[in-house]
C-alpha cells in the first residue's frame, strides 16, 4: 500500500502541468504546398522531411509497385547527375538524405549542419525535382527488388503479414503489398516510374516540415524553393473507401519453430472522432508495453510470448486495428484463445477507473518524451502535416486526453471494434 | 528488454565531449554519471552493471539475459510487474538490455520525476526477490525470445554459427541469449546466484543525462543508492583466446530463398589504456567506414551496384569491447543464382585491393566529415549521450575516450589501412559462415478459406 500512495501522488502532481513547448509556425507556398515550422538554435543543424502523397495506395493490381520504386529510383540519380557522385555530394558536406515509404506517403528527409545548408538544400531540391530514374539503375534495382520479395516470401512474419493485408483490404490498394510483385515489377518500366511521378508528386499534395537552426524568413525562402516547379493539380483524385471484407481465417504452414498471429480488421482513419477513446483504450488493451492487459494476460500471467500488441494505425482511409504475436507452435490455438478472450472482454466492459488513470497519467505526463529531440519533433509534426492534423494538436493533446472516459472508451469500442468481422492470420501451422 | 550484440553504436559517430560529463563516487565504490542537457524538460536514467554473458560459464549461457527479465518480477516490498506500472503511471517508459559485456535499466520520464526512477532502481539493486514460480513462467518468455530473435531467423543463426566457431575459449563464443539446452535446464537457483555475484553497487555505475543539475543528481543519488553496502565481487577470469592458425569454415542449412555469407577477422580491441598506441584500431575503424558506411562505399558500389554479384554487402569493426578482442566482419547476401564462393571472392578482392593500392583522399576526407557532423547530430539524442558514457565506463574504458575519438580518426592515413588490412584482415584468423537455402516445406500451401493467392 505503500507503493499506491506514490502512485496517486503522482498522478496528481502531474496531469495539467505539461504544456507541449514547442511553438510551430504553418502556411502555404506560393505553389499550394502545406509547411510547418519549428525554430530551435540549440544545436547548428536543420531537419527537413517533405511527404507526398504518393504510397502505395497509388498503385494498382497491375502495377503493383510502381510507387515504392519510384521513391526507392529518386534517390538513385537526378539533374543528369550520377547516384555515385549526387550521394558522395551529399556525403562531402556531411549531409544526411534519406527516404521513406509507406501506403499513404512518399517522404524525403535532409538532415544538415546549418553552415552548409544552402548546398545542401540545393542538392535535396535537385533530388525531389529532377529525377533520373536511369535504366541501368532501373535493371539492377529491380533484380535487388526482386531477391527481397522472394526472400520475403519465405520469412514467417512477411507471410503473415501479406497475407493479412490482403484478407481485411480485399481490392482495396491497401491490399497491395507495398513493394509489389515480381510479375507487377517484371512490366513496369521507366515510362511508368516518370508519369507516376508526374501525376502524384504534386506540391498541392505535398507537406514540408522544417526543424532547427533556421529563422522564419529563411524557413519561408527554402519552402518556397522545394514546392517550386512541382506541378500542382487541384483535381488530382484519391483513392477509394474501404469496403470491410467477410472475415477469413487463413492458416499457412512453415518450418519455422513459432506460428505468427495476426488479428484484427480496419476501423480507423485519421482525423476520427473516435480517436481518442480508442487510442487511450488501446493504451489499456495491447499498447502499453508491460502494462497492458494483453502483455499482462498472455506474456506475464501465462510466459507464452515474448511480444504481444495492439494497435490502431489510422491511415487516410481506414486503417487497421491489429493484435500481434508469435508463440512456439503447438501454444497458438491457446494464445488466439486468450487474445480473443481479453479483446471480447475489454469490448464488453471497457477498462476499469484504475486503468484509465493510470494510461491518462502515462500519455500525459510522458508527452515532453514525444519531442525531445528534433528528430522526434520532425517526425511527429510531419505526421500532423501530412494528415491534416489541427494546429493546437499538441496543445490540446493533454486535454483531449483527459476528456476521455471509461464510458466513452467502452462506446468507442463497442461501435467500432467489431470481432464479429475481423480476420485471422496465422503463419507455421504444424 | 532487449538483447545487444557487441556495440557498433559508436563507430564513427562519437558525440559528447568529456568536459561536459559531471562524475563522482558514492562511499560504496557506486560511480555516477551527469551529462547536463537542458534542450528539453526530460531526463533519462540508466543503472549499468558489469555483467554480461562475457561473465556467464558452460550450462549456464544466457543467464544475464534471464536475470534482466527477473529484475521486473518484485521486490522484498513490491509485486512482480508493480515497477513498470509506477514509472508508467508517472509518464515514463523503460527498458532493460543485455550484451556481451554489460546489462543496463533505464527509465526516460519527465525532470521531475528522477526520484522515481532512482528509488525503484535502488530498490532491486538490493531486495530483489526471485521465486521459483516466477522463474518459470518468464524462463519460457526467453525460450519464445530465442525463438522469435535467432532460431527463426537463418541470418541470425548464422551469426551465432560464426561466433561460435570463431570463439573457443572466449566467451564471446556463447550467444548472449543462451543456448536453447541450457535455457530448458535453467533453475531459479541460477539467476538467484547471478544476482548474488554481480548486483552490487561497486559493480555498477549510474548515468543520468538530460535537463537535470549534477548536482541535484549526486543528492539524489547518495539518498537512494548511498546506502546499499559494497560487496566483493567475483574473480573474473582472463580467458584469453589462443591464437586462431587457420581458416574455420562451417554451413548452415536454413529456410530461405537467398544464401548468405559471414566473414569474421580475429582482430584486437582497443586498449583499456589510453594512452597506449593506438594507431591500428583507429585504422581499422576508418578502414570498415570506407568499406560500408554509405551507398557508394566500396562494398556496395563494387560488389552490390557494379558486379551485381549481391543484393547487398557491408562490414563492421566493434573497437570497444570489455573482453579486448573483436572481429572485423564483412556480410553479404548474394544476388540470385550468384554462389557464396564468388561473393567471399569478391569480398576478398576488395581487401586485396586496400592492401595492394590503399584508399583515396577522397574516402578518408568523406570519413572524416561525417565523423564530424556526426559530432553535432548525436547531441540530439539524451538517450544516446547516456549510452556513449555507459557503455564506455562499462566495458572499462573511460567516458574522456569521446575526447580523443575524432582527432584520433582524423589522424587515420591510407599506409596505416594498408598496414591493417595486411596484418589482420588474413586467412589464418577468418573465420567464415555461409548459408545454404533450403525451400520450405515441400507440402507448403496455403490452407483455409478462401484461398490465398
Amino acid at each position: 500500500m505503500y507503493i499506491r500512495k506514490i502512485l496517486f501522488a503522482v498522478l496528481f502532481l502531474i496531469v495539467g502541468t505539461v504544456s507541449a513547448g514547442v511553438k510551430i509556425e504553418n502556411w502555404i507556398t506560393a505553389d499550394g504546398a502545406k509547411v510547418y515550422f519549428v525554430e530551435n538554435h540549440n544545436l547548428p543543424m536543420i531537419d527537413i522531411s517533405v511527404s507526398f502523397k504518393a504510397g502505395s495506395a497509388r498503385d494498382s493490381l497491375k502495377n503493383s509497385g510502381t510507387a515504392s520504386f519510384t521513391n526507392h529510383l529518386m534517390l538513385l540519380g537526378s539533374g543528369g547527375i550520377d547516384e555515385v557522385s549526387l550521394a558522395n555530394q551529399f556525403t562531402d558536406i556531411g549531409a544526411q538524405l534519406d527516404s521513406s515509404f509507406d501506403r499513404d506517403k512518399s517522404s524525403f528527409s535532409l538532415r544538415t549542419l546549418s553552415e552548409k545548408k544552402d548546398i545542401a538544400i540545393k542538392l535535396f531540391n535537385q533530388v525531389l525535382h529532377k529525377p533520373d530514374f536511369n535504366e541501368n539503375v532501373i535493371t539492377r534495382e529491380k533484380k535487388r527488388y526482386y531477391a527481397s520479395i522472394r526472400q520475403g516470401e519465405t520469412e514467417p512474419s512477411s507471410i503473415a503479414s501479406k497475407a493479412f493485408m490482403k484478407a481485411i483490404y480485399g481490392n482495396h490498394p491497401y491490399a497491395f503489398p507495398e513493394s509489389g510483385t515480381v510479375s507487377t515489377l517484371e512490366s513496369i518500366k521507366r515510362s511508368d516510374l516518370k508519369s507516376f511521378y508526374s501525376n502524384y508528386y504534386l506540391s498541392n499534395h505535398l507537406s514540408i516540415v522544417i526543424v532547427g537552426d533556421v529563422d522564419i524568413n529563411a524557413a519561408k525562402e527554402i519552402a518556397e524553393k522545394i514546392s517550386l516547379g512541382l506541378p500542382n493539380n487541384p483535381k488530382a483524385s484519391f483513392y477509394p473507401e474501404v469496403q470491410i471484407t467477410e472475415p477469413q481465417e487463413i492458416k499457412i504452414s512453415h518450418p519455422s519453430t513459432q506460428a505468427h498471429l495476426y488479428y484484427g480488421g480496419p476501423v480507423v482513419k485519421r482525423g476520427d472522432p473516435d480517436f481518442f477513446p480508442l487510442y487511450v483504450g488501446n493504451y489499456i488493451l495491447g499498447g502499453g508495453g508491460f502494462v497492458s492487459r494483453l502483455t499482462g494476460e498472455v506474456r506475464e500471467k501465462k510466459g507464452l510470448v515474448y511480444s504481444v500488441y495492439s494497435y490502431f494505425m489510422p491511415m487516410l482511409e481506414l486503417g487497421p486495428f491489429q493484435v500481434g504475436l508469435q508463440t512456439k507452435k503447438d501454444q497458438i490455438d491457446e494464445a488466439l484463445a486468450l487474445v480473443k478472450k481479453t479483446v471480447k472482454d475489454f469490448i464488453q466492459n471497457g477498462p476499469t477507473e484504475k486503468e484509465l488513470q493510470a494510461a491518462k497519467s502515462n500519455m500525459i505526463g510522458g508527452f515532453p518524451l514525444r519531442l525531445d529531440s528534433n528528430k522526434k519533433i520532425i517526425e511527429y509534426i510531419s505526421m500532423m502535416a501530412f494528415y491534416n492534423y489541427p494546429l493546437d494538436y499538441l496543445d490540446t493533446f493533454a486535454d483531449q486526453v483527459n476528456a476521455v472516459t471509461v464510458q466513452k472508451i467502452k462506446a468507442a469500442f463497442q461501435k467500432r471494434v467489431d470481432m464479429n468481422k475481423f480476420s485471422t492470420v496465422i503463419v507455421g501451422i504444424e | 528488454m532487449q538483447l545487444f550484440k557487441l556495440l557498433f553504436l559508436l563507430i564513427l559517430t562519437p558525440s559528447v565531449v568529456s568536459a561536459e560529463v559531471h562524475e563522482a563516487t558514492l562511499n560504496n565504490g557506486m560511480k555516477i554519471f551527469v551529462k547536463e542537457d537542458s534542450r528539453s524538460p526530460v531526463v533519462v536514467s540508466q543503472v549499468w552493471y558489469r555483467a554480461g554473458s562475457i561473465d556467464e560459464v558452460n550450462g549456464k549461457t544466457g543467464i544475464a539475459h534471464v536475470l534482466e527479465h527477473m529484475m521486473f518480477k518484485g521486490t522484498k516490498t513490491s509485486r512482480p510487474g508493480e515497477f513498470s506500472e509506477i514509472i508508467a503511471a508517472a509518464g515514463g517508459r523503460e527498458n532493460a538490455f543485455t550484451g556481451a559485456d554489460y546489462t543496463c535499466y533505464f527509465q526516460q520520464l519527465e525532470k521531475s520525476q528522477l526520484p522515481v526512477a532512482l528509488k525503484m532502481e535502488a530498490d532491486r539493486m538490493q531486495n530483489l526477490i526471485i521465486t521459483e514460480e516466477e522463474f518459470n513462467k518468464e524462463i519460457n518468455v526467453v525460450m519464445e525470445e530465442r525463438r522469435w530473435r535467432t532460431d527463426d531467423k537463418p541470418t541470425s543463426k548464422a551469426n551465432e554459427l560464426m561466433q561460435s566457431l570463431a570463439f573457443v575459449s572466449h566467451p564471446y563464443g556463447r550467444p548472449i541469449v543462451g543456448w536453447m539446452d541450457d535455457l530448458e535446464n535453467m533453475h531459479y537457483s541460477d539467476a538467484q546466484e547471478w544476482y548474488n555475484d554481480w548486483y552490487a553497487p561497486n559493480n555498477a555505475i549510474l548515468v543520468v543525462a538530460g535537463d537535470v543539475s549534477s548536482t541535484d543528481v549526486f543528492k539524489l543519488a547518495k539518498k537512494y543508492f548511498g546506502n546499499i553496502p559494497s560487496r566483493k565481487i567475483k574473480e573474473r577470469k582472463p580467458q584469453i583466446e589462443a591464437k586462431q592458425k587457420g581458416v574455420r569454415r562451417a554451413e548452415l542449412k536454413a529456410p530461405s530463398k537467398l544464401s548468405y555469407i559471414q566473414m569474421g577477422y580475429k582482430v584486437p580491441a582497443l586498449d583499456k589504456n589510453l594512452d597506449k598506441d593506438s594507431t591500428e584500431i583507429y585504422a581499422l575503424e576508418v578502414l570498415a567506414g570506407i568499406l560500408s558506411n554509405t551507398s557508394t562505399s566500396r562494398l556496395n558500389q563494387n560488389i552490390v551496384n557494379n558486379a551485381g554479384f549481391a543484393v547487398s554487402a557491408s562490414a563492421s569493426y566493434a573497437m570497444l569491447t570489455r573482453g579486448g578482442l573483436s572481429l572485423f566482419e564483412l556480410y553479404a547476401t548474394p544476388s540470385e543464382g550468384v554462389g557464396v564462393e564468388k561473393v567471399e571472392k569478391a569480398l576478398k578482392d576488395e581487401l586485396a585491393k586496400i592492401v595492394e593500392n590503399g584508399v583515396t583522399e577522397d574516402e578518408l576526407s568523406r570519413i572524416k566529415t561525417g565523423v564530424i557532423a556526426g559530432d553535432v547530430y548525436q547531441k540530439d539524442s539524451v538517450f544516446y549521450q547516456g549510452m556513449q558514457i555507459g557503455q564506455l565506463e562499462t566495458m572499462g574504458y573511460s567516458y574522456k575516450l569521446m575526447d580523443q575519438y575524432t582527432n584520433n580518426i582524423k589522424k587515420v592515413t591510407s599506409e596505416q589501412i594498408q598496414m591493417v588490412a595486411k596484418k589482420y584482415l588474413v586467412d589464418e584468423a577468418l573465420t567464415l559462415v555461409t548459408l545454404d537455402p533450403q525451400p520450405l516445406d515441400p507440402n507448403y500451401k496455403p490452407q483455409g478459406k478462401p484461398h490465398v493467392h
